[in-house]
């Protein structure tokens, strides 16, 4: 046996054992960085679900007239007028009598949401006869009450550090020995705009603004970012100082930070053009300018992907060069273009900063009912409500992060499957 | 009419005007049994060509008149009002002007506003509907002469495809020049908006300052800080929190990538990758949620529990996720770098007898380094340029430490914090922001310019 033999023998282990070292390395940061990746996910899920039920108290209300200070041949005015506040609070005394203490009193009225009053008032407008009964309505458990029972304030604490008191929760004992405590599906989440109230708060308006704002970015980015594609990978002359000055160009406007779209569309859009802020239009509009690059990029590779020989055929019959393009090449290029869309499409969708920018941060309770009504958009809504202080603001901002990850995840999987279904192997 | 009415009308008129201009020149060509067909192009572009004439020259029309009538309303508006407010300072003039345009938005409060502010709403009202019904009758009396123009030029010797091919080819052009247009855009909108920040603040006080406090006094008698814009702070803020975010990023996403491409079999490939890439699809404002909702209080109280003081808006928490979210940018990057080295170079080690780890130290990074600096700088330009994050877990006191557990600011947090609400648009307070945009934009393409070049200089060599 030669030294060099003997050499690497010995040190034959060392190096395996580096090898293996290595080798798990590499494997573990993958499972980090998925681990991080579940973390996430559960912790955001965790905190999310308990927002899809809110509790409900059920209220035995007096609807009479004099109560409401309204006569049973009301106007629907004077019905939308009307004092549904006592009415509650009436209601509120008669379930647990012998409240006295002013501060008691107070924590009594907010017991159920502000919402309770509007509820009523909804109900006796659709139905004026309901004057003069007695109604058991199911309303909505404050906030904090909301917070107690999915668990969060732990009653064995000392009482000075709990939002909810001692006398509160003896209440809340008998209110729940009487069945008039129960959790139901929280519908309000998916119907109602922004409110202060977390339990009256919703992400409509953010979706509805969400979908505008979309809407704009996909009718402009589409057409120019493939006529864009086209041109440069079909019809654009080789070795063109202009052509190459669009190509650096969109190269670097795909790596210039979101923000810096914000800024411009201030600039540009809302002080010189003096188009209205917050609204969806401007805010397509700054998408599409942060977008285009994804969508072009997307669609040249698209182009490419198809073979020369399509065009050599085409063009070998006849057609024109724009005939070759349009009825040949962009047919078949199509799945590819869209799949890059959808994915541009899905950024859009989750971009929060260039938003903030101009002015889609607004508090927003209506629904947006066009391009130019203001309106915010659901990460905007994310970014909101996770600043506020209230613990049920979590448990909505989770929620509404789950909605936003269904949306990119559904977005997602129709690219991966328009992919999987239509791409062709030349 | 509404915008939305008139581009309907310009698309039924679009529809009509391709249906006659493909029947006049089918009503032009000679029929089959006389010798066949002189037409020079097929009917349809025919038809193509009167829409042109009809659509493209309205549209323009439409488009201009809609971006310039409110600038010149406007200033028409406050060049009518009475002699005492026209030499006022600029800010008031413009606070005027949204008073008024804001009673204009705002009919209901008409009633109680002060006389001059509604004479001047009324006759805003009054001249944009004047200009609403001109824009208009212009626009649908343009389409239909174009469609008149059009037809007129339906002849079985106008080259109709060669024409609209070339109006194809102008459009496609224009759609890709936009590209230079948004450049052109964001250089002159931040360049032009931070001169007027460095007329009144100096730029050196700007770069080499070492104290940031933003809050300009409203009035000049009144007392408190007077502003001051030295952006250092920041820009340390920004290294540190985009550092500790590289510092994750870099070593994960590198070695991710090297176990994907070198070591793992196909169906862990298969499986891993697409779930590495959901990082990289969370969106921004979901990693900021948990940063500062999750991370930052765990960091805090695992510091505690070591008898550190952290503060409750840590660099570190804002890094460390800001890294997570960094990493399947930096592995996928890197999987294209060292995929592309070629495989004669992997068997040549072998051949010589390395192990799998000797052959990637020894041969295949060092053959694939530029790509991975490439990598590299892109992944910093990210975390550099990362707003959302640290919008939401980092803080806004300007401290200048490298401590990763203190609170720090960076440049995307001031810029946010500077232009959110209502500012007036003129004060070197709402100016700073667009400075530091500029430098971030600057910072940005400098590191992108360098990691495209080198990435494409790499790419060259082994192709």
């Amino acid at each position: 046996m030669s030294t060099t033999t003997e050499k690497v023998k010995a040190t034959l282990g060392k190096r395996y054992a580096k090898e293996k070292r290595f080798r798990f390395y590499g494997l573990a940061s993958i499972a980090l960085s998925l681990l991080f990746l579940v973390i996430l996910l559960t912790d955001i899920v965790g905190k999310g679900l308990p927002a899809f039920s809110s509790t409900y108290i059920k209220l035995d209300v007096q609807l009479d007239a004099p109560t409401l200070g309204v006569s049973t041949d009301a106007t629907p005015e004077q019905l939308r007028m009307a004092n549904y506040n006592t009415a509650v609070l009436n209601s509120l005394n008669t379930l647990l009598p012998g409240v006295t203490d002013r501060k008691e009193k107070k924590a009594l009225k907010g017991l159920v949401s502000g919402d309770a009053q509007y509820e009523l008032q909804r109900m006796v407008m659709d139905d004026p006869q309901l004057i003069g009964t007695t109604q058991s309505v199911w309303v909505l458990a404050d906030d904090d009450i909301d917070v107690y029972y999915k668990g969060n304030i732990d009653r064995t604490l000392p009482e000075g550090d709990r939002r909810i008191k001692d006398f509160q929760l003896v209440w809340l004992d008998k209110l729940e020995a009487e069945g008039r405590i129960d959790s139901k599906f929280n519908t309000t989440f998916f119907t109602r705009g922004d409110s202060r109230e977390p339990e009256e708060a919703g992400i409509l308006s953010a979706l509805v603004g969400s979908f505008y704002t979309l809407l704009v970015t996909l009718s402009l980015s589409f057409p120019i970012g493939v006529a864009a594609a086209l041109y440069l990978e079909e019809f654009a002359p080789k070795n063109n100082f202009w052509v190459d000055l669009i190509e650096v160009n969109i190269n670097n406007l795909a790596a210039v930070p979101s923000i810096v779209f914000g800024l411009l569309g201030l600039a540009v859009f809302i002080q010189l053009f003096g188009l209205p802020r917050s609204a969806p239009l401007i805010g397509g509009l700054v998408l599409t300018l942060m977008t285009l690059p994804t969508i072009i990029i997307a669609s040249r590779a698209a182009l490419r992907s198809v073979p020369p020989s399509i065009r050599e055929g085409a063009l070998g019959i006849g057609a024109s060069k724009t005939q070759t393009v349009f009825q040949n090449v962009l047919p078949l290029a199509m799945p590819g273009i869209l799949t890059g869309t959808i994915i541009g499409m899905a950024h859009a969708l989750g971009e929060t900063a260039p938003l903030l920018m101009i002015g889609m941060i607004a508090f927003i309770m209506d629904v947006p009912d066009s391009v130019t009504s203001p309106s915010t958009v659901l990460p905007v809504q994310i970014y909101l409500w996770a600043d506020s202080p209230e613990r049920a603001f979590t448990e909505r901002t989770s929620a509404a992060i789950m909605v936003l990850l269904t949306f990119l995840v559904s977005m997602n999987l129709i690219a991966v499957i328009l992919r999987k279904r239509f791409e062709r192997r030349w | 009419m509404s915008t939305l009415g008139i581009l309907l009308t310009l698309i039924v008129l679009a529809a009509f005007s391709y249906y006659i201009g493909r029947k006049r020149s089918l009503a032009l060509a000679t029929p089959m049994q006389r010798g066949g067909n002189n037409l020079h192009s097929l009917p349809s572009y025919y038809g193509y060509l009167v829409v042109a004439w009809a659509i493209i020259p309205a549209l323009l029309v439409f488009v201009l008149w809609s971006t310039l009538e409110k600038p010149l309303l406007t200033s028409s508006m406050m060049s009518h009002i009475p002699a005492e407010y026209q030499d006022k300072s600029a800010d008031e003039r413009s606070l005027i002007s949204n008073r008024i345009l804001n009673l204009v938005h705002n009919p209901e409060r008409l009633a109680t506003a002060d006389p001059l502010f509604k004479a001047a709403a009324e006759d805003y009202q009054q001249m944009q509907s004047l200009s609403n019904i001109i824009k208009t009758l212009l626009v649908l009396a343009l389409a239909i002469a174009g469609t008149f123009i059009g037809l007129r030029h339906v002849k079985p010797k106008t080259r109709a495809r060669n024409q609209v091919e070339r109006v194809v080819q102008i459009i496609m052009i224009g759609c890709a020049s936009i590209a230079i247009l948004t450049t052109l855009g964001i250089v002159f909108s931040v360049l032009f908006e931070s001169f007027r920040f460095f007329g009144q603040v100096p730029a050196t006080d700007f770069l080499f300052g070492t104290h940031w406090s933003p809050q300009t006094a409203l009035r000049a008698d009144q007392a408190g800080s007077s502003g001051s814009f030295g952006a250092i702070p920041l820009f340390v803020g920004t290294l540190l929190i985009s550092a500790i975010a590289l510092l994750i990023a870099v070593p994960l996403g590198l070695m991710s990538a090297i176990y994907l491409s070198e070591y793992a079999s196909p169906t862990l490939r298969a499986y891993a990758k697409p779930a590495m890439e959901i990082l990289a699809g969370i969106p921004t404002v979901v990693y900021g949620f948990f940063a500062a909702l999750t991370v930052a209080p765990l960091i805090r109280s695992m510091g505690e529990s070591f008898g550190l003081s952290v503060a409750s808006e840590s660099a570190l928490a804002a890094g460390l996720v800001m890294g997570i979210m960094i990493i399947p940018f930096m592995s996928s990057l890197s999987d294209d770098v060292i995929n592309a080295v070629p495989q004669a170079m992997r068997d040549g080690s072998y051949g010589m007898g390395a192990t799998k780890s000797e052959t990637i130290k020894q041969v295949i990074i060092p053959a694939a380094l530029p790509g991975i600096v490439g990598a590299f700088l892109l992944a910093a330009s990210r975390a550099i340029g990362e707003t959302m994050i640290v919008v939401m877990a980092a803080g806004l006191a300007a401290n200048m430490t490298i401590n990763p557990l203190e609170a720090v600011t960076t440049v995307t947090v001031q810029i946010v914090t500077l232009l959110t609400g209502d500012q007036e648009f003129d004060s070197a307070k709402t100016l700073a922001a667009f400075a530091l945009g500029l430098s971030l934009f600057v910072v940005t393409l400098i590191l992108n310019v360098v990691a495209l070049h080198i990435v494409r200089k790499y790419r060259e060599q082994y192709d």
